[in-house]
């Protein structure tokens, strides 16, 4: 059996190149709050790059894209359907009570 | 339990319900993520009070966004990016076996969260000073306060801004005391880390502490946009 | 590994005499022990305010006990049956014991945070006593804001806090199981060959996992907003009660899958054992375990139909609740058709299993009843819904666990029942319980709301039964109590496999050896196999 196990090491130029692209998220999620972007789409520019960036820390610096066990992509992928299913269930509630 | 001890296997880092190294990692990473997937659901109880109220009470929520600070709230999503890439070589370190770096990369990890919570501590001081902090002195007048008075979409009750800032600091608190939590750990593992418990062969607790601090970086990464920046130009 | 094997007649009971060998163990058929007693504590103790609700209702007046009090003892009975005995009962103690065996792995994934799991119930179980010792709680189990959060001059920050660290010691069962199941079953052990118990384990520790942190959130905030004025849920600052519910539901209503689908899997065990057949439909059974605990997380607002939620909102979860009936019922149908034709024998653990599919088949159905939003609202808040889930808990949830309880005793300490006792204790229950909440049906739908400690004189001969009933069905409970007690130590040895039984827990000696199978079991047979085991083959 094989004591140890090294898992995938990334170069040191992928972390600083993910969290450049951080950086630049950053910047630009705080310029797009100083745009009037019509109606909603604020706040749906602002969580998409948020979304991107979550991403990023996730596939990279959590090693997501290199995992070895790959039934944790399952309980990532849950995670993520959980969350939305307590938001979107929860608000059926209230879409409901803004047309009755 | 002499017995439960010694069976098993040579490898001291191997415990003994485990058949061979590769299980034993499967089932450890696969225990820090079901634990990260709590994690999820326990923000997320507070993420869907903030979606109900914010559509509830939109210009409550904008004067709230306009009374904080864009450039605290910036300057700490660019220190916690920082930790995390601190973090993230400090588990590169570890696999290597580079033990004085893993030291290094995990006390500057330490520096920028502490950085973070410094930050935090002025602008709940100020919140305090300025009476945003809930309870019986909190006093938001929209029509007075310099952030809204001039923002005629940002008019609301004094009470229902009390709910933006109840919600503020119930999210923004809970994401302290992970960070602190985080800081602790960290403390704990360089110390280790120094005394060389940690190596090619063994460097399981720096990864998974390493996971558990890119989760709650994560939810600075969404704090940041919905606290303090979507509500500043219109209160949709 | 054969040398590090203890003489003959060592098993996990012998292996350590001393109290830290207990109470530092990290042995999950220990911790299991440790869980069986603490749990039966509780269980004792959640009774007694049950008999104290039973006497208070014997009359239509409040003499016994008045309105603050009753309104404590009610919700005592509530937050500690739920939270201390039937949330953690069958998978921390049964569970906790089995899962490992029945899937041929030495331990858990992590016993260490087996052992913690078990020390954060004991600290939420101290904190909850010191609620009760501080004079309760008056807020209902729900703890329903604003009552809780603004209202309510009891210790509720006390007993949020203890049922929020009671939920990390749930998430820590469910986490450990599930990894503990994905990585840790024997070479051969495949998904298609799991005890059906082992996949109700896996589909309860799924919701355990993504339902808990939910409510823990949902009850600091509330306690947030007592200590630090932090209106999450207050109505003065916009705050919608309605949210709470959500929130709270979210956790509680899937809960009730925590509670019943151990139990579901320890009906399955019982079933294919004593009808000698493997279990009919062995698929469907182990995905409607999935599907439950699936479907179970859509449905949390049918507990909200009246309390002003959208009636769009209503229409679907209305809808999505009957959806959750299929699972279900598709487990009654195929324990039914096991039976059909099988060599049924009445021991005291089929007993209690046959006890299982007539109440659950109730209590399941006038949750159907209940779905149903018209007839929502006539019952809403009556004694028709105290039945209906009592039912479910007790007749389906304690039903299972005594059941298993009785089946795995020679597995757990080597030692048989007493078989003539085992069985009086099953039909006492069976008799007392439908004595004790049958007549709640009836009482309910004439309009006899929930939680009150006065009613309307024309209830009080349902009431005087109900109460009766509890009388029986204390006696049935406090039975196995004693003759398992007794077992201990004057039960009749019996050897490893007294019921000729094919799961692999039973392929190791009983009581097991610390280390569970002294090698490592290799699988390749199907599960249930009684057509074609007839010797069932041992791996010690």
């Amino acid at each position: 059996m094989s004591s140890g196990h090294i898992g995938h090491v990334s170069p040191i130029r992928t972390y600083i190149l993910i969290w450049a692209a951080l950086m630049v998220g950053t910047i630009l999620t705080v310029a797009a709050s100083m745009v009037d972007f019509p109606g909603p789409m604020n706040a749906v520019v602002a969580l998409a790059i948020a979304t991107v960036k979550a991403t990023l820390v996730v596939l990279f610096f959590m090693h997501v894209k290199y995992i070895s066990y790959k039934v944790n992509i399952i309980v990532i992928v849950s995670a993520i359907f959980w969350l939305l299913l307590l938001l979107g269930m929860v608000s059926i509630d209230y879409v409901g009570r803004a047309f009755s | 339990m002499s017995t439960s001890e010694t069976a098993g296997s040579h490898d001291l880092a191997l415990r003994h319900q485990f058949v061979d190294s590769e299980q034993q990692r499967d089932a450890s990473s696969m225990g820090m993520w079901l634990f990260l997937v709590t994690e999820v659901m326990f923000f997320g109880g507070m993420f869907t009070a903030y979606l109900i109220y914010r559509h509830a009470n939109p210009a409550a929520f904008m004067a709230g966004s306009l009374a904080l600070s864009v450039q605290y709230g910036a300057f700490n999503t660019v220190v916690l990016i920082g930790s995390s890439l601190t973090m993230a070589l400090g588990v590169r370190c570890a696999q290597l076996g580079q033990r004085k770096a893993l030291v290094g990369w995990l006390i500057a990890t330490i520096l920028l969260g502490a950085t973070f919570l410094g930050v935090k501590a002025v602008e709940y001081t100020e919140k305090w000073e300025n009476h945003h902090v809930p309870g019986p002195t909190f006093n938001f007048d929209t029509t007075k306060e310099p952030s809204t008075k001039d923002h005629p979409e940002a008019q609301a009750p004094s009470k229902s801004v009390e709910m933006y800032f109840s919600l503020y600091f119930a999210m923004t608190g809970m994401h302290a005391l992970h960070m602190i939590i985080g800081i602790g750990l960290m403390s704990v593992l360089a110390w280790l880390s120094w005394k060389g418990m940690f190596g090619r062969d063994y460097y399981a607790p720096i990864e998974y502490a390493g996971l558990y601090w890119h989760f709650v970086d994560l939810v600075w990464i969404y704090l940041f946009p919905l606290l303090y920046l979507i509500g500043r130009r219109h209160n949709f | 590994m054969a040398t590090a094997a203890a003489p003959a007649g060592s098993n996990y009971l012998t292996n350590g005499s001393s109290v830290a060998s207990w109470l530092l163990t990290k042995d999950h058929k220990r911790i299991a022990l440790l869980y069986l007693l603490s749990v039966t504590f509780f269980f004792f103790i959640g009774g007694v305010f049950a008999l104290l609700i039973r006497l208070e209702l014997l009359t239509p007046q409040g003499d016994l006990l008045q309105a603050d009090t009753y309104n404590k003892v009610f919700t005592m009975h509530g937050q500690i049956m739920v939270f201390f005995f039937l949330i953690p009962v069958v998978p921390a103690v049964l569970g906790n014991f089995l899962v490992p065996l029945m899937i041929g792995a030495k331990d858990l994934a992590f016993p260490r945070i087996n052992l913690l799991s078990w020390y954060l119930y004991i600290v939420a179980g101290i904190l909850m006593l010191w609620t009760l010792a501080l004079g309760g709680v008056d807020t209902g189990w729900t703890f329903y804001t604003p009552l809780s959060s603004q209202f309510s001059r009891t210790n509720v920050v006390l007993a949020a806090v203890a049922i929020f660290i009671n939920g990390f010691s749930s998430i820590f069962t469910g986490l450990n199981f599930i990894v503990t199941i994905h990585r840790m079953r024997a070479p051969g052990m495949t998904w298609s060959r799991l005890p059906l118990f082992v996949w109700a384990h896996y589909a309860t520790s799924v919701i355990m996992v993504l339902g808990t942190p939910v409510v823990a959130i949902t009850l600091l905030l509330v306690a947030f907003e007592r200590l630090l004025h932090l209106g999450i849920f207050d109505p003065a600052l916009g705050g919608d009660p309605l949210l709470f519910q959500h929130l709270f539901w979210f956790y509680s209503h899937p809960a009730v899958y925590i509670m019943i689908l151990p139990s579901m899997g320890i009906i399955s065990e019982l079933i294919a054992c004593f009808s000698r057949k493997r279990i009919f439909g062995y698929s469907a059974v182990a995905l409607s375990s999935i599907g439950i605990a699936v479907i179970g997380f859509l449905v949390w607002a049918h507990h909200m139909f009246v309390a002003g939620i959208s009636v769009y909102a209503a229409l679907v979860f209305s809808f999505l609740t009957y959806f959750v009936g299929v699972p279900s019922a598709i487990k009654v149908f195929n324990w039914t058709a096991t039976m059909y034709k099988g060599a049924v024998t009445l021991t005291t653990p089929m007993i209690y299993a046959i006890g299982f599919l007539g109440l659950f088949t109730i209590g399941g159905l006038t949750g159907l009843f209940l779905a149903a939003i018209g007839l929502d609202v006539h019952v809403t808040d009556t004694y028709f819904v105290v039945a209906h889930f009592h039912y479910v808990m007790v007749g389906g949830v304690v039903m299972g666990y005594l059941g298993g309880i009785h089946f795995w005793w020679p597995k757990i300490t080597g030692r048989m029942y007493p078989e003539f006792w085992g069985k009086l204790a099953a039909m006492l229950g069976f008799v007392g319980f439908n004595l004790t909440f049958f007549p709640q049906f009836i009482v309910g739908y004439l309009g006899m709301p929930r939680r009150y400690w006065m009613y309307a004189p024309e209830f009080q001969v349902w009431n005087v039964l109900s109460t009766a009933g509890a009388t029986v069905l204390a006696v049935g409970y406090l039975m196995p109590l004693i003759y398992l007690g007794w077992s201990l130590r004057y039960g009749e040895k019996v050897g490893d496999n007294p019921w000729g039984a094919v799961g692999l827990e039973w392929m190791t000696s009983s009581p097991p050896p610390t280390e569970n199978f002294l090698e490592i079991p290799v699988v390749t047979w199907e599960a249930y196999d009684y057509e074609h085991i007839k010797e069932v083959p041992v791996v010690y």
